[in-house]
C-alpha cells in the first residue's frame, strides 16, 4: 500500500502524541496515586436505612487525624451534608443511594464519583489547607436534583 | 402517519432516475425531514435551558413543566432522532450511490422510514405528558413510562432495518462482482452501520431486555450498574455512529466540493475498519467514576479509547490534504494561501470546514475526559456538555447542515435559497458554539455540574456567573443560526423545481471522484468485512467478558421510582 512520506511521519507522530498520553496518565495513577473508585461492596437499595453504617450517617473519627463519612446520598439531599475536619485529615468517604442514581464531586479535589443504589462508593481524600469545598450531586436525580449539595469545612 | 409518507413523497420528484427509485427515495427525503423536524424542536427547547442560566425562564419552559423534561427532549430528539434519522437516509443513499444499484429491499427502506415516525411520535408524546422525564440515559431505577422504552426500541430497530438492507445490498453486489474491490462509498456506508449493528446490542439488551419488561410490571427491580454498563457498551460507540456519516461525507463529497482529491483509498478503508473494530470495547471511559467496575478494567478501556482516537488523526491528515489539494489547484499559494482559496462562497462547504474547525478542540477535549485520572476533575461537570457541543454538537450537526445545504436541493430538485443567509447561518453556529463550549467548559473546570437547574440551585461558586452568561449568550447566538438555517430550507422548499436542462444539471448528485492512490494500492484485506466484523466482534468480548464475570452475580434490588 501506498502510504506518502508525510503522511508516515504524521502518523508516526500521532501514534506518538497518543502514547505520551497514556504515560502520563500512567504516572499520574501508578505514582501519584490518583485513582478511580473501585468496587467495594454491595447493599441492597431497600436496606440501607436500616443497616450499619448508613443506619447512622455521619462523620467519625477512626484515628489519629483519620475520619470516616458515612454519608446517604437520597433525593435530594446529603446526609450529612456539612462535614467538619481539622485540615491535614484523611477522609475516607462511604457512600450509598436508597433510591435513584446520585453523583458526588467535592470542588478543588479529586473526589468524584458516581454513588449508585446497589453499591457501595468509598473515596478517600486528604484536605491539606483549611478551608470550604462545596459538594454537589452531579448525576440527575429528579426535579430536585439541584438542591442536593453540601459542604466540606476545613477547619 | 400516512399524510407524511404522502408529503415526503410529493417533494421527492425522483421518478425512477438510473438506480434511484422513487419508492427507495421517498424514505430518504422522510428521514432527513424526520430528523430536521428532531432538530428544529429539540434545538430550540436547548435555547430555554442555556437562558436559565441566567435566571431568564420563559413561562415555564416553553411546553414543559420543569426544566428536566424539556431537557429530556432536548436530549432524545438531537442524540436518537436526529442522528438516526439523517444516518438511516444519508447513508441509504451513499449505499445506492456507492454501489450503483437500488437497495436490495423496497420493503426495508419503507419499513425504516415507518418505525423511526412511529418511535419519534410515541417518544414525543409520552415525554410531554411528563410521564418519561428521564433524560436521554434512562438511567435505572428511575422509571419512566413503558411507552418510552418502547420508542427507543423502535428508533434503534429503524437503524437496524437500514442496516439489513446495507449488507443485504452489499452481498447482492458481491454476488455479481466477486473479484472487484468494494467501492470506497459503499464502504464505508457498510462498516459504518455494522459496527453500530454491533454497538446496538448492549442497549437493546438493556431495553428489550431488563427495562421494558420492568416498566410493564412483568419484575419489581433493576440492576443500576449492570444498566449503566449496558448503556455505555452502546454509549460510546453511537458517537460514531453520529459521527461517521459525516465523515462519509468529508472523505467522499468534500474534496469533490473544493475541487481536491481524496489522498489514499487504502488509508481510507483503515480508518474505518479501526472505527468498525475499536468504537464498542471503549465504553468504560464513561463509567470512570462508577463504583461497581474494577479499575483496572476501567485501565483497559483508557488504552482501547486511545486507540480509537488514531483514526480520527488519520482522518485530520487526510481530509486536510484533500483541502490543499483543492486549494493549491484553485490558485492558493504559500503555506497557508490555498486556505484562503477554498470556496468559502459555497454554503454547503463552509459549513463543514468550520464544523472541522471546532471539531478538533471537540476531539482534544474528548481526549481530556478519556484519560482517567483527569477524568476525575471533568466527570459530569459542565466540562462534558461543552466537549460534546462541539463534536456532536457541531462536528456533527453543522457538517449535516452543511450537507443538507447541497442534499435537499438535489432530493427535492429545488435550488437553494439565500446562500448568503446559509453562509451567515454556518459562521454564526460555529462562534455561537465557541462561546458556549467556552462557558460550559470553564464553569465545569469550577465544579459546576452537568444536566443541572443551575439557576435555581441552591448553590454557587465565584466563576459560574461569567460561565453561565456565556454558554447563555452562545446558546442564544446558536439558536438564531438554527433559524436562520430553516429559513434556508423553507425557502429552498418553496422555490421553483428545476425545469430546464440547465436548472437541473447544477442538481447533480456529487460523486466523488477516485482517490490519488486508488484502490489498486490498497490492500485486499481490507475488504474482507466478514473477517473485520468477526475481529470486532472477539475484541468486544475481550473487553467486556472480564467486566460482566467479574460483576457478577447481577443483583436486581432496586425498585423503580419516579421522581419528577
Amino acid at each position: 500500500m501506498k502510504i506518502d512520506r508525510y503522511e508516515k511521519i504524521f502518523m508516526l507522530l500521532g501514534v506518538g502524541i497518543l502514547a505520551m498520553g497514556l504515560i502520563a496518565i500512567a504516572i499520574s495513577v501508578l505514582h501519584y496515586g490518583l485513582h478511580v473508585p473501585s468496587p467495594d461492596g454491595r447493599i441492597a437499595p431497600g436496606d440501607v436505612r436500616a443497616t450499619s453504617p448508613w443506619d447512622e450517617p455521619g462523620v467519625y473519627e477512626t484515628g489519629d487525624g483519620e475520619y470516616e463519612v458515612i454519608m446517604l446520598a437520597e433525593t435530594w439531599r446529603f446526609v450529612p451534608d456539612e462535614v467538619r475536619v481539622p485540615a491535614g485529615s484523611e477522609v475516607t468517604f462511604r457512600m450509598t443511594s436508597p433510591d435513584v442514581v446520585h453523583g458526588v464531586l467535592i470542588e478543588k479535589t479529586a473526589v468524584n464519583v458516581m454513588i449508585i443504589p446497589g453499591q457501595i462508593a468509598t473515596v478517600t481524600h486528604t484536605f491539606d489547607e483549611p478551608g470550604e469545598h462545596l459538594f454537589v450531586c452531579h448525576e440527575y436525580c429528579g426535579t430536585g436534583h439541584h438542591l442536593m449539595s453540601g459542604r466540606v469545612v476545613v477547619e | 402517519m400516512s399524510t407524511v409518507a404522502t408529503t415526503a413523497e410529493q417533494i421527492t420528484p425522483h421518478e425512477e432516475v438510473g438506480v434511484e427509485t422513487h419508492g427507495q427515495m421517498w424514505p430518504v427525503t422522510g428521514q432527513i425531514a424526520i430528523s430536521l423536524f428532531a432538530l428544529g424542536l429539540g434545538g430550540f427547547i436547548g435555547l430555554f435551558q442555556a437562558i436559565e442560566r441566567v435566571n431568564i425562564t420563559l413561562p415555564p419552559f416553553g411546553p414543559f413543566e420543569n426544566y428536566y423534561q424539556g431537557l429530556t427532549f432536548h436530549g432524545v430528539l438531537l442524540a436518537f432522532v436526529f442522528t438516526f434519522g439523517f444516518a438511516n437516509a444519508f447513508v441509504s443513499w451513499t449505499t445506492i450511490r456507492g454501489f450503483d444499484r437500488p437497495l436490495y429491499s423496497t420493503m426495508l427502506a419503507q419499513g425504516a422510514f415507518w418505525v423511526l415516525l412511529t418511535g419519534t411520535i410515541l417518544g414525543a408524546i409520552i415525554m410531554t405528558m411528563n410521564e418519561a422525564t428521564v433524560l436521554f440515559t434512562f438511567y435505572a431505577p428511575m422509571q419512566a413510562h413503558s411507552v418510552f422504552y418502547l420508542a427507543a426500541a423502535l428508533l434503534v430497530v429503524s437503524t437496524w432495518l437500514v442496516l439489513a438492507n446495507i449488507v443485504l445490498t452489499y452481498r447482492a453486489w458481491r454476488k455479481e462482482n466477486p473479484t472487484a474491490a468494494i467501492p470506497l462509498m459503499g464502504f464505508t456506508s457498510l462498516t459504518t452501520y455494522i459496527m453500530w449493528g454491533l454497538a446496538s446490542l448492549g442497549v437493546a439488551i438493556l431495553v428489550v431486555g431488563i427495562l421494558l419488561p420492568w416498566s410493564l410490571g412483568l419484575w419489581e427491580h433493576t440492576d443500576p450498574q449492570l444498566g449503566r454498563t449496558l448503556f455505555w457498551l452502546s454509549g460510546h460507540a453511537i458517537v460514531y455512529f453520529w459521527l461517521l456519516p459525516v465523515y462519509i461525507s468529508w472523505y467522499m463529497f468534500i474534496p469533490k466540493q473544493v475541487g481536491g482529491r481524496l489522498y489514499s483509498d487504502g488509508l481510507t478503508r483503515f480508518a474505518f475498519i479501526l472505527f468498525l473494530l475499536f468504537s464498542i470495547p471503549t465504553g468504560l471511559h464513561h463509567q470512570y467514576t462508577d463504583p461497581g467496575i474494577h479499575e483496572g478494567m476501567k485501565g483497559f478501556h483508557l488504552l482501547l479509547t486511545f486507540v480509537i482516537f488514531y483514526p480520527s488523526l488519520i482522518t485530520a491528515f487526510s481530509i486536510m490534504a484533500a483541502l490543499e489539494h483543492g486549494g493549491r489547484k484553485a490558485g492558493g499559494r504559500g503555506l497557508f494561501g490555498w486556505i484562503m482559496a477554498l470556496p468559502w462562497n459555497n454554503p454547503a462547504v463552509v459549513a463543514q470546514l468550520l464544523a472541522m474547525l471546532v471539531f478538533t478542540l471537540g476531539g482534544v477535549t474528548g481526549l481530556v475526559n478519556a484519560s482517567m485520572s483527569v477524568n476525575l476533575v471533568v466527570h459530569n461537570t459542565a466540562f462534558i456538555p461543552g466537549h460534546f457541543h462541539l463534536t456532536v454538537g457541531t462536528a456533527v450537526a453543522l457538517s449535516v447542515l452543511g450537507i443538507c445545504y447541497w442534499f435537499v436541493p438535489y432530493l427535492t430538485q429545488r435550488p437553494l435559497f439565500a446562500t448568503k443567509l446559509a453562509l451567515w447561518q454556518a459562521w454564526l453556529w460555529a462562534i455561537g458554539v465557541l462561546i458556549f463550549s467556552r462557558g460550559q467548559m470553564s464553569g465545569g473546570l469550577d465544579a459546576q455540574p452537568r444536566r443541572t437547574m443551575l439557576g435555581e440551585a441552591s448553590y454557587s461558586l465565584p466563576g459560574w456567573e461569567v460561565a453561565n452568561w456565556l454558554t447563555a449568550i452562545g446558546g442564544i447566538v446558536m439558536t438564531v443560526s438554527g433559524l436562520l438555517f430553516f429559513v434556508v430550507m423553507i425557502g429552498t422548499l418553496l422555490n421553483k423545481r428545476a425545469e430546464t436542462a440547465e436548472e437541473k444539471a447544477a442538481l447533480q448528485p456529487l460523486m466523488p471522484a477516485p482517490p490519488i492512490h486508488d484502490h489498486r494500492k490498497s490492500w485486499k484485506i481490507f475488504d474482507r468485512i466478514g473477517l473485520w466484523t468477526l475481529i470486532a466482534i472477539i475484541l468486544i468480548l475481550i473487553a467486556y467478558i472480564p467486566v460482566f464475570l467479574l460483576y457478577l452475580p447481577a443483583e436486581f434490588t432496586s425498585p423503580g421510582v419516579r421522581v419528577w
